[in-house]
């Protein structure tokens, strides 16, 4: 691999770590009575409230409704995303030392499909909040779920929460970039070769 | 002779209708066209500073927004509020604690924000009691009464708090003078027994906890008013006395007799030189000291036994007499520190005296004699001029950036404006009716902000809406920013407010406490979730550890309290969320309600005469399912033996 690729891809392997210094998706929340907003960032390791009480206010208001106490213990995903974030890094670098184009071909691919399946998983984990409710709660509206938004705003009674990627997610999205950038030198380079 | 008559009467008659046309054309000169849109702020928006009032007979301190002359809040200080349970609660009692008992109710009369450098710091603002002498410290980050101390040897606290420059001091002075120590004696003997005290309560720059520090023992005037020196100045603190005719009957004739009083002059710094040099004597004393402890929010009293008194015959060159027209009230020193504005209220003139000439005065021995080793000052020696013409009954003055001072006069119903220096008077407005105090946003700072001043008027007459014989105070906003002083708004305040403090909002909104967190809640019966939640008998003493949250108590049935037991209510509020407070309330409560905040911790007493079955709920509309929020007690005869149970939700 010409050193270029090489520079790329180590960069792209060390800006994934970025996931575990900001969060990889972020819910903002309107209400009337919360003028000065709400909101939750979800990390690969945690889930964390925008102000400091945020996500104790959203647990108390959601009991309303029904909704399942938002509790970190109960979501495994946020034990083992570390530690694929942390392997990728490892086969960035390995493939940086040792690897060709194809096997960042490979590595590419790989973060995508595990992005996919993360964003799966993460649409099933806001479907399972919205749906399954507590058939105790005070609050029933018939026909009424109340399942988060994967990307973009709802209305949910008198809350509007708007869901988007955060700045984690762009880092992996840099690195998916930079990996790009390396295949291509990498083909281009054997183009000329060849 | 019927002519005359006849005259008389149709004058007499004429009377009202000069009236009612002197009314059309002064309320026609309040047409100022933009006021409406000068104090117009806009739904959502907040106003530019914040004015804190006194609430005079109700004990209270009220909470302003200038120029929209919006309430804010009223701060309990040293009225039980059965709104809150200020003065009710197990964590509020103890503030009102004095060493005449339990007093529910005082008379504040003066606000005085904490300084830094001669400006409003935002950190504390003072009150004082008139009626038992007391001063208060409010915390302004949560806007609560933080701590009330007496002061001995003193009856009607008026002539306080007024801060120093840097808060090194708040300020008592004696309205009454008093036997002192107390005692039974001849209230003829007035001349003979009674004494003034003037009080310097040490300000700690961290805490704000306060220390009676020193006393000066002053003749048997009556000290009105007070002002600290800034400035050149810093480091003096002024005092005005009447009655130095030291009459003790009909005063109103007389303590008016003589031609002039005094203003105490003290150089408190020096007075501090003699403490540490051991000139004061520790004399038996009876006070109490009320503090809110910063870990648990529980209000503690201590009860002091000895106070360091100054004699002034001790101390030569700590404090001087200025003599001053006909019975001063007001004295107020001007941003520069130079100016010492006394309001004579009998006095056809407003003397001003310079601090400078004091100065020379003092060190040139221009003096008329002393009283009680207080050596007087000459008037010619000191007075660095007069404002004729000040209006009837001048009482305060306040100041702007731009060199102008603003005098209330009572009798005459106005407010005075003229020229630091000139001492001619450049304008006059009417205000409705009776000025006491008035207030310049930061007219007694070293940096005044000459856009407002409010009007604090005793008495409303036909002003508002009438409400049977007893009718509401008033404060008016007057802008000052221009040549013509413009009225622009009127608005109701709640008791008398004397006097008032404004200070820039931004200051406070900086820093200011949404909750209190419940990680820090050290109250020693907290209870910090609701799995903690219970109720534990000790004897006839009940406890119910209860939590409150949207939208339950936990816990919200119990079941063996008996007739004869004395239950206490530890009620916590476990939300963490900006205004979101609940109320707690039982059928039957002879005491108050709970009000409690988020974080916050509160008890309430509750002793049960008959059995039966009592609701509680929550009285502050917190939820959607606030209704919701109640639960039942059940109380059972003495003998029974109803086993304690309770729980939410089983």
């Amino acid at each position: 691999m010409k050193t270029k690729s090489k520079i790329l891809v180590i960069i792209g392997s060390i800006l994934l770590l970025g996931t575990f210094i900001f969060p990889i998706w972020k819910i903002d929340i309107e209400a009337p009575q919360y003028p000065e907003g709400m909101g939750l960032y979800i990390w690969i390791n945690k889930i964390t409230g925008e102000g400091p009480n945020d996500l104790n206010t959203l647990n108390g208001l959601n009991h309303y409704i029904g909704m399942k106490t938002i509790d970190e213990e109960s979501i495994p995903e946020l034990v083992f995303m570390p530690y694929i974030i942390v392997t990728l890094t490892f086969l960035g670098l390995l493939v940086a030392y040792k690897g060709g184009s194809r096997s960042i071909l490979t590595l590419i691919i790989l973060i995508i499909l595990l992005g996919v399946v993360g964003m799966y998983d993460f649409y099933m984990w806001e479907y399972d909040y919205g749906h399954n409710l507590n058939p105790d709660a005070p609050i029933k509206v018939p026909g009424m779920s109340y399942q988060p938004p994967f990307i973009g705003s709802k209305q949910l009674l008198n809350i509007n929460a708007t869901s988007l990627p955060w700045i984690g997610s762009a880092f992996i999205g840099m690195s998916v970039l930079l990996f790009g950038f390396s295949y291509l030198n990498e083909r281009k380079n054997k183009g000329i070769q060849a | 002779m019927q002519k005359k008559i006849q005259f008389l009467v149709l004058a007499v008659m004429l009377l009202p209708l000069i009236f009612i046309i002197g009314c059309g054309k002064s309320s026609s000169s309040l047409d100022t066209g933009d006021a409406a849109q000068r104090v117009y702020v806009k739904p959502g928006e907040y106003d530019e500073f914040y004015s804190f009032m006194s609430g005079g007979f109700s004990g209270q301190l009220s909470v302003y927004g200038i120029p929209s002359g919006r309430l804010f809040k009223v701060i309990p200080v040293f009225s039980q509020n059965p709104e809150t349970g200020y003065g009710y609660t197990e964590e509020t009692k103890a503030m009102l604690n004095t060493s005449h008992g339990f007093i529910p109710w005082d008379d504040a009369h003066h606000p005085s924000l904490s300084q830094s450098d001669g400006l409003a710091d935002g950190k504390w603002i003072f009150i004082n009691a008139n009626n038992t002498p007391r001063i208060a410290r409010i915390d302004l980050k949560d806007f609560e009464t933080a701590e009330i101390l007496e002061i001995p040897n003193s009856a009607g606290n008026h002539g306080s708090p007024f801060t120093t420059e840097n808060s090194e001091y708040v300020v008592a002075s004696t309205r009454f003078s008093l036997p002192i120590p107390n005692q039974d004696v001849d209230i003829k003997s007035y001349k003979e027994n009674f004494k003034g005290t003037i009080s310097f309560i040490k300000v700690n720059p961290e805490s704000g906890r306060m220390n009676l520090e020193f006393q000066i023992l002053a003749p048997g005037f009556n000290y009105d008013l007070a002002r600290a020196g800034k400035g050149p100045s810093h480091g003096w603190a002024f005092f005005t006395s009447y009655n130095s005719e030291q009459a003790n009957t009909l005063l109103e004739i007389n303590a008016s007799k003589n031609d002039k009083d005094f203003i105490a002059a003290i150089n408190w710094k020096k007075a501090e030189e003699y403490v540490k040099a051991g000139k004061a004597k520790a004399m038996p004393a009876d006070y109490y000291h009320n503090h809110v402890d910063e870990k648990t929010r529980v209000a503690k009293s201590e009860q002091l036994k000895t106070v360091m008194v100054l004699d002034p015959k001790d101390c030569p060159g700590m404090i001087y007499f200025l003599p001053t027209p006909k019975s001063p009230h007001g004295v107020d020193v001007d941003p520069t520190g130079e100016y010492i504005v006394a309001g004579g209220k009998l006095a056809t003139v407003l003397p001003v005296h310079s601090f400078s000439k004091m100065i020379k005065a003092i060190d040139g021995k221009k003096f008329d004699g002393e009283i009680d080793g207080i050596p007087i000052l000459k008037y010619a020696e000191v007075n660095a001029g007069e404002v004729q013409n000040p209006g009837l009954g001048p009482l305060h003055t306040e100041f702007d950036e731009k060199g102008f001072a603003y005098t209330s006069a009572f009798i005459s119903s106005e407010v005075v404006k003229w020229k630091l220096g000139t001492w001619e008077v450049v304008d006059r407005i009417p205000v409705y009716y009776s000025i006491g105090h008035l207030m310049v946003m930061g007219g007694d700072t070293k940096k005044p902000f000459g856009k407002y001043l409010v009007a604090l008027n005793k008495i409303t007459k036909d002003r508002y809406l009438p409400t049977g014989p007893s009718l509401t105070q008033s404060a008016q906003l007057i802008d000052i920013s221009g040549d013509k002083m413009k009225l622009l708004l009127d608005f109701p305040t709640i008791g008398e407010p004397h006097y008032a403090q404004g200070i820039k909002a931004d200051i406070l909104t900086k820093d200011f406490m949404k909750i209190y967190k419940n990680a820090d809640n050290g109250n020693p019966y907290a209870t910090k979730g609701e799995k903690d939640a219970k109720v534990v008998r000790e004897g006839n003493i009940v406890r119910v550890y209860m939590t409150a949250a949207r939208s339950h108590f936990a816990p919200d049935n119990i079941e063996g309290i008996k007739v004869g037991d004395k239950v206490y209510f530890h009620v916590t509020n476990l939300e963490q969320d900006w205004d979101v407070p609940h109320g707690f309330a039982v059928k039957g409560m002879n005491n108050s309600e709970l009000l409690i905040m988020p974080g916050e911790t509160r008890t309430v007493t509750w002793e049960p005469k008959q059995p039966g079955i009592y609701p509680f709920y929550c009285s502050d509309f917190c939820s959607a399912l606030h209704q919701e929020m109640s639960g039942y007690l059940r109380v059972s005869p003495a003998n029974s033996n109803v086993e304690l149970k309770f729980g939410t939700g089983k």
